[in-house]
């Protein structure tokens, strides 16, 4: 079994603070790998460090074998490793089609082309239409992304670090505050994916990760507790500990 | 199928650049208004430096966001380095001298874009306004070079390619000045329009998840940054040429700040927001000169107030009001060609 | 030897007259996070109403100081109301432009009125020439500035630390919602911070006419004075302002007597270095990585 991606012993200290705590991760590639954990357990903090968002205090990041503790962001998503926000992160004053438009040139290397007009490339065009049509977002791909209804947004956003091709893919909550008629757009669109590409989902709806994840990781306190299948993480004592403890 | 929507994607991705009627009119009645006031050359070709200076700040300010308060570091250089090279004789010709101002500019921009790429808008202002005042420290400091206060003696500017004399009305200039800005917007044109200008926008607009698609943020900023540059000493080599004049007032900080209300008038993040400000300013300037000829500042300070008070995006709506209710009788323009058709469920 | 204990007595009055100045700036930018550049407009205005007072009224000058505070706090107040505070949540952008263009408005509408010479205002006779310690020269004016300056920044950490508007204060800039969420009325908070800082850069720009020279293009002239204060100084604390005033003010002194060539080219590099270095400041807060 290869690894897709891994942790050594990762530590990150705001201050005297001790937000992650020796974690050492292995998720196997191809695997839909979800990465759960109480309020503050530190979820968000991982997946910065693991984007290059945040330096880690000490330990090290491993895509595919090779270190990318000291990439910067965007080397690590020409590596093949994307992420979506918890928070919507999109362009505000750009349409759905340039912002894919972006994603797609980047990944080809061809963003930085500045003789060229955007649109005069067939091979970046073609995989717009992809990715644009597979998100439904075709009708709405001239308006302005801050005119959009949230739900779209939510689609966008996901659509963007798709549209990067990584092979590990990031999900901060992905269906965080969508309403429950529009997560089989995003669920379908995420289901989709090639086997071949790894996901590491963080959610706080259960029922989406037992739904989704072929394997759990439990963090509490920036320390991983458990992992396991996910029958094996649902009968656990201490998981079962921790979300009664917290509900509560 | 597929490829209808595929052409429709490349269809809407070159919308942006395509060009449209308004800005033919707008080059044509340009040198339309060139060729029918030969006794305005010199206000004129003021008004065309003017708008290649605030081209160059439209780049950074309007597309990437960078504020900047020291635009003037760059109009300086250029402006100096077209000065010195003509008065000690090195370069003759004008248009290669104004082509050397403009990379020496675009290498000083080079180098201190490294140190604006750092920090937030605050350090970055600091920064900016540091490095004008630096250089204007500098020419004053090494006065027995640039002139100091009373300006740098003795430039002669050759007749332009060996034929066309810089005559005392202005003609020449201006008309060099015109095609200068013309060809610069032209780039300017093509590299907003291309993948790596969209890219600045994208940078402008939410730089975490830019670098999240993979867009090396610093590198696309250090790149527009140079660019800018060689415009405003471009800008500033025209300066020079045009009126024979250096002085330490091409660093001063009161050239960087007017810069930015002729952008705020026109508005930024468009590519004509300098050119029709530059006009704007211009015109407001001599209004407010002739009622009070030495404290016009004042008007001027005026104007900043309540642009920023109002707000500048009202301001431009209601600027634009009218043209854009032209545009949509004449073209019926705003017909989004409908999607809906051709999207296979 | 001695001279270099003048120039350091010299530097730090100098120091202590810029933090003076450039305190409430402190406040507005690194707290406020309001980039106003026209801070200096309020110190040229308590600089103006302090030389009308005693040049053209015959006010002592002790009597005029407090008024100069006074009337810049007045100005600053009104102004705050009816414009600043539409601007605190808009772009630095915006605040930059609004702001030059009040100093602006400001150096044309001095220049109309007062004329576009220096002003000096006329001094009571203890405070002029200067006394030997152990052959050190003090100048007595310099003294007085050291002694008012030193007297305020003590009061200004009191009032910070041990007060109740302090401690609101400190609320109000940490977390505003979370603040008049606990019944603290932010606005009045920010209003009247606002006004005491321009109250104080008033007071400093009348017991700078002496010192830094008083004319229309003084808020011109000091802006990026005030703005290396509070950027090298950091914000977290009125500490930094404090300190980065002082290497300001002896760096400054000692520029112009050892290199008087080089003239302010030392400062700009020192700032533009600190800023790469540091871009939150020598004794800011560090960044979050």
């Amino acid at each position: 079994m290869s690894i897709a991606l891994e942790t050594r012993n990762l530590e990150k200290h705001f201050g005297g603070l001790r937000v992650t705590r020796d974690l050492s991760l292995k998720i196997a590639t191809g695997a839909r790998h979800a990465l759960i954990g109480p309020n503050g357990a530190g979820k968000t903090t991982v997946i910065n460090q693991l984007t290059g968002v945040l330096n880690p205090t000490s330990g090290r990041i491993l895509l595919e074998g090779t270190d990318i503790t000291d990439l910067p962001v965007h080397k690590r998503v020409l590596r093949g490793l994307s992420r979506t926000f918890q928070i919507n992160q999109l362009y505000p004053d750009l349409t759905p089609l340039e912002t894919i438009g972006l994603a797609v040139s980047e990944r080809l290397g061809r963003g930085g082309d500045w003789w060229r007009r955007m649109g005069t490339r067939d091979d970046v065009n073609a995989e717009i239409a992809d990715t644009l049509g597979r998100f439904r977002l075709l009708d709405v791909m001239n308006d302005r992304t801050s005119t959009l209804p949230y739900g779209k947004q939510r689609l966008l956003e996901i659509a963007v670090a798709i549209a990067a091709k990584p092979r590990v893919l990031l999900l901060d909550e992905p269906a965080a505050g969508v309403p429950e008629g529009e997560r089989k757009d995003i669920l379908a669109a995420v289901s989709a994916l090639p086997r071949d590409v790894t996901v590491l989902l963080i959610e706080h709806d259960m029922d989406l990760v037992f739904s989704f994840a072929d394997r759990i990781s439990v963090l509490v306190s920036g320390a991983l507790l458990v992992e396991g299948p996910p029958d094996e993480v649902a009968r656990d004592p201490q998981v079962k500990a921790v979300y009664l403890g917290e509900a509560a | 199928m597929t490829t209808n929507v595929q052409s429709d994607v490349a269809y809407h991705a070159r919308q942006h650049g395509r060009w449209h009627w308004s800005e033919f009119a707008y080059w044509i009645a340009v040198l339309a208004v060139g060729l029918a006031f030969p006794s305005r050359y010199l206000i004129m070709t003021e008004i065309v430096r003017l708008a290649l200076f605030a081209l160059s700040l439209d780049l950074i300010l309007g597309y990437a966001g960078i504020v900047s308060l020291g635009h003037a570091a760059f109009f300086g250089v250029g402006a100096y380095c077209a000065g010195l090279l003509s008065a000690h004789g090195l370069i003759d010709e004008p248009l290669l001298a104004l082509i050397v101002s403009g990379v020496a500019a675009m290498v000083l921009g080079f180098v201190t874009s490294f140190l604006v790429i750092r920090g937030a808008d605050l350090t970055r202002l600091m920064v900016t306004l540091g490095i004008a005042l630096l250089l204007e420290a500098l020419a004053e400091r090494f006065s027995n070079i640039t002139g100091g206060t009373d300006g740098l003696q003795g430039i002669d500017i050759k007749p332009l390619l060996g034929l066309f004399e810089f005559d005392m009305f202005g003609r020449t200039g201006f008309f060099y000045a015109l095609a200068v800005l013309f060809v610069l917007f032209l780039l300017a044109r093509r590299i907003v329009h291309s993948p790596f200008g969209l890219s600045l926008r994208a940078i402008k607009n939410n730089p975490l998840r830019a670098a999240a698609i993979g867009i090396p943020v610093n590198r696309r900023l250090i790149a527009i940054y140079t660019v800018a540059a060689f415009y405003a000493g471009i800008a500033g080599a025209l300066f020079t040429q045009t009126t024979a004049l250096a002085s330490l007032d091409v660093f001063a900080f009161d050239k960087s700040a007017d810069l930015m209300l002729v952008l705020v008038i026109g508005g930024a993040g468009y590519l004509y927001g300098g050119l029709i400000g530059a006009l704007v300013f211009r015109m407001l300037q001599e209004v407010f000169q002739t009622i009070t000829p030495q404290y016009w500042m004042f008007w001027i300070g005026l104007v900043l107030v309540v642009i920023v008070l109002v707000g500048r995006q009202r301001i431009h709506a209601a600027a634009l009001f009218v043209p854009n209710l032209i545009l949509k009788q004449l073209a019926g323009r705003k017909a989004v060609v409908a999607l809906s058709d051709n999207e296979a469920p | 030897m001695t001279a270099v204990l003048t120039n350091l007595f010299d530097g730090v009055a100098y120091g202590m007259l810029l933090f003076v100045l450039a305190c409430g700036l402190a406040v507005t930018l690194g707290l406020m996070n309001f980039v106003n550049l026209a801070h200096g407009a309020f110190a040229m205005a308590g600089g103006y109403v302090c030389a009308v007072l005693v040049n053209k009224s015959g006010w002592p000058f002790f009597a005029a100081l407090p008024l100069a505070f006074v009337a810049s706090a007045m100005i600053g107040a009104a102004l705050e109301r009816t414009l600043y505070r539409h601007l605190y949540t808009r772009s630095h952008l915006d605040q930059v432009l609004f702001s030059i263009g009040l100093v602006f408005m400001s150096v044309a509408a001095v220049d109309y009125i007062m004329g576009s010479s220096r002003i000096f205002i006329k001094l009571p006779q203890v405070l002029e020439g200067q006394f030997d310690v152990f052959g050190v020269g003090i100048g007595r004016y310099r003294l007085m500035i050291v002694l008012i300056c030193g007297l305020l920044t003590v009061l200004l950490q009191l009032v910070l630390a041990k007060t109740r508007f302090g401690s609101r204060l400190r609320a109000a800039v940490d977390d505003p919602r979370a603040a008049s969420g606990l019944g603290i009325n932010v606005p009045q908070v920010f209003a009247f911070t606002f006004a005491f800082g321009c109250g104080l850069a008033g007071l400093g720009g009348a017991l700078s006419a002496e010192i830094l020279g008083l004319d229309p293009y003084f808020p011109l002239k000091f802006m990026i004075y005030f703005l290396i204060v509070v950027t090298v100084g950091g914000s977290s604390s009125i500490t930094g302002p404090f300190l980065a005033s002082l290497l300001l003010g002896i760096g400054d002194v000692a520029g112009k007597y050892y290199v008087p060539k080089m003239g302010p080219f030392v400062i700009y590099t020192i700032m533009i270095v600190i800023l790469i270095w540091r871009p939150n400041g020598l004794f800011g807060r560090t960044a979050a990585r």
